[in-house]
């Protein structure tokens, strides 16, 4: 089981947007809260309250700041969770089985009845994509939210995964890109969308939007209102602003 | 990474256990036997040495009640293997030491299989770190080579320390000699895995990592979160890291030079047992240091991201 299926049927992924992400953490939360209740054991937290918290997360925000040629440096919000890589290294580490690849729609998951916590899917994994949990002492580890995507009893704009359905600026995507036709494909296609570390041979299916190269207009200058500052201005405060300069 | 005290004396110990039982079934397999009695009282000693190791490994485990489930996937995984052919390998010394105890003889046929499997264990063992592309120090063919190193150095000093202790059997400067050729190969591959590792690119950067490096330098401005995550813990140790340079005289001083030095003075010196007894505790404490600083001084790819 822990061997990597042959073929996938379909590649079901995410496509994010690192030019319309905000970095506000709604699909964070979200996905700790889907999750917690969801497929498998609570997503618990240790010393929640405490001096020390230490929880388990299936996604994360990183906030980077890119400095490129031009003066200023771009901020850039960056959300980060399993890839569900074709050539997913955690699986084949596995010494009991409980990491697989779903052969009908290519998504890495955990039996967490069968996982022993040992760790070394984590250490395997160049993305720090799998997390153990504090209190159930199994390996977490993002589902796509398995039981949300094809849950018949959910309304059907809800079945999507918790993060995409939570994005209020619409910048994660959920779809099949073994599917060259399917939207978040076109979407990769248009928008040139790219793999994380290639260099580690993962093959991750989850793709990359890069942020849209900036115009020099983009921003205001802060030059006019140091000015005004400087001319000082009339009214109390522009007395008051007189007066305590007379003071020394 | 974070250096786990399970996994450091799971690897010294059983490292060291296999390496023993290898080197008693050489000895059988080459008929120089030592005392009949005595030798089976070495094969004890070398089963508990690598089953408390193993046991040791086991406290790593979150959930270790589960832990026969790991013999499953030998198919795929390395730490499956290391784990089926441990058991297999014991199971042959078993067999081996039975066989003896009730014979009075130590077949060549039996003590085989004890070599094969022994060694093997171990190199499973180097595999389970050599296999990770994210630990760019780990992942070279030198990391198993060094395992097997120190494993047959401190079964060679055992086994050294065995026949200055065994009964009707005349001490002679052969195994002692042996012994310190054993060390001297085991730290040669150690440094040339140190240099090796030293100057090994980490693969990936927070450029590659985010895909960012086209626009500039990536840096991180904000972590995903304000205190510590398993990831950090487990992935970004840094503790001690400083002290690299320090700890790795302290391993070569306690595991190589001066084993060397006791094992020599066995041989010159009256009281051989006294000699080669603290040869083997020092380069175990020696080994100890080399195995905290394997896990301590190597960096996960994932870090980039931090």
């Amino acid at each position: 089981m822990t061997s990597l299926p042959e073929s996938v049927d379909s590649k079901l992924g995410l496509v994010i947007d690192l030019d319309t992400c905000v970095g506000c953490h709604a699909c964070v939360i979200n996905c700790k809260e889907w999750n917690t209740g969801g497929y498998g054991s609570a997503l618990s937290d240790g010393d929640a309250y405490g001096s020390d918290p230490l929880g388990a997360f299936l996604n994360r925000i990183h906030t980077y700041e890119v400095a490129g040629d031009s003066e200023r440096s771009q901020i850039v919000h960056f959300p980060k969770s399993c890839l569900h890589c074709d050539d997913a290294p955690c699986v084949t580490v596995c010494p009991t089985g409980a990491s697989f690849k779903r052969s009908e729609d290519g998504i890495v998951l955990v039996e967490e009845n069968w996982c022993i916590g040992c760790g070394l899917c984590a250490w395997a994994c160049p993305y720090g994509a799998r997390e153990m949990d504090p209190g159930e002492g199994v390996m977490k580890k993002c589902t796509l939210c398995v039981d949300r995507i094809y849950n018949e009893n959910l309304p059907e704009e809800d079945r999507e995964p918790a993060c995409v359905r939570a994005c209020p600026a619409n910048a994660r995507h959920f779809g099949d890109l073994g599917d060259p036709e399917s939207d978040v494909s076109r979407l990769v296609a248009e928008r040139s969308g790219y793999d994380l570390m290639p260099e580690q041979g993962t093959r991750p299916v989850n793709k990359y939007l890069p942020p849209r190269p900036r115009r020099e207009s983009d921003g205001i200058s802060l030059d006019g209102l140091a000015e005004a500052e400087r001319t000082g201005s009339d009214g109390f405060f522009g007395w008051l602003d007189r007066a305590l300069e007379r003071l020394g | 990474m974070h250096p786990a005290y399970s996994v450091i004396f799971f690897t010294v110990l059983s490292g060291a256990g296999f390496g023993f039982l290898s080197l008693l079934s050489v000895s059988d397999i080459v008929q120089r036997s030592l005392h009949s009695e005595f030798k089976l009282l070495c094969y004890g000693f070398g089963f508990v040495l690598a089953t408390v190791g193993l046991f040791a490994s086991m406290l790593h485990l979150r959930r270790p009640e589960r832990a026969w489930r790991a013999f499953s996937q030998w198919r795929s995984s390395w730490l499956s293997r290391e784990g089926v052919l441990a058991v297999a390998a014991l199971a042959a010394a078993f067999l081996h030491a039975a066989f003896a105890l009730v014979y009075g003889a130590y077949p060549v046929l039996t003590a085989i299989p004890v070599l094969l499997l022994s060694l093997a264990t171990v190199y499973a063992t180097g595999m389970i770190y050599a296999q990770l592309k994210t630990v760019a120090r780990w992942n070279s063919k030198w990391t198993p080579t060094c395992f097997l190193g120190f494993s047959i150095a401190g079964g060679a000093l055992l086994y050294a320390t065995a026949t200055s202790m065994a009964p009707q059997v005349q001490f002679s400067a052969g195994y002692p000699l042996y012994a310190m050729l054993a060390l001297a190969a085991a730290w040669a591959a150690k440094s040339i895995w140190w240099k090796r590792g030293d100057s090994a690119k980490r693969i990936s950067s927070a450029e590659s990592a985010t895909g960012l490096g086209g626009i500039g330098s990536v840096r991180l401005m904000e972590s995903p979160h304000s205190g510590a995550s398993y990831l950090t813990r487990e992935m970004g140790y840094r503790v001690a890291r400083k002290h690299a340079r320090k700890l790795r005289m302290l391993a070569v001083l306690a595991g190589c030079a001066a084993p060397i030095a006791l094992v020599f003075a066995s041989i010159f010196v009256p009281g051989a047992v006294f000699w080669l007894s603290l040869a083997s505790l020092s380069f175990f404490a020696g080994s100890i240091v080399e195995r905290w600083l394997f896990f301590a001084e190597s960096e996960h790819a994932m870090t980039a991201y931090y």
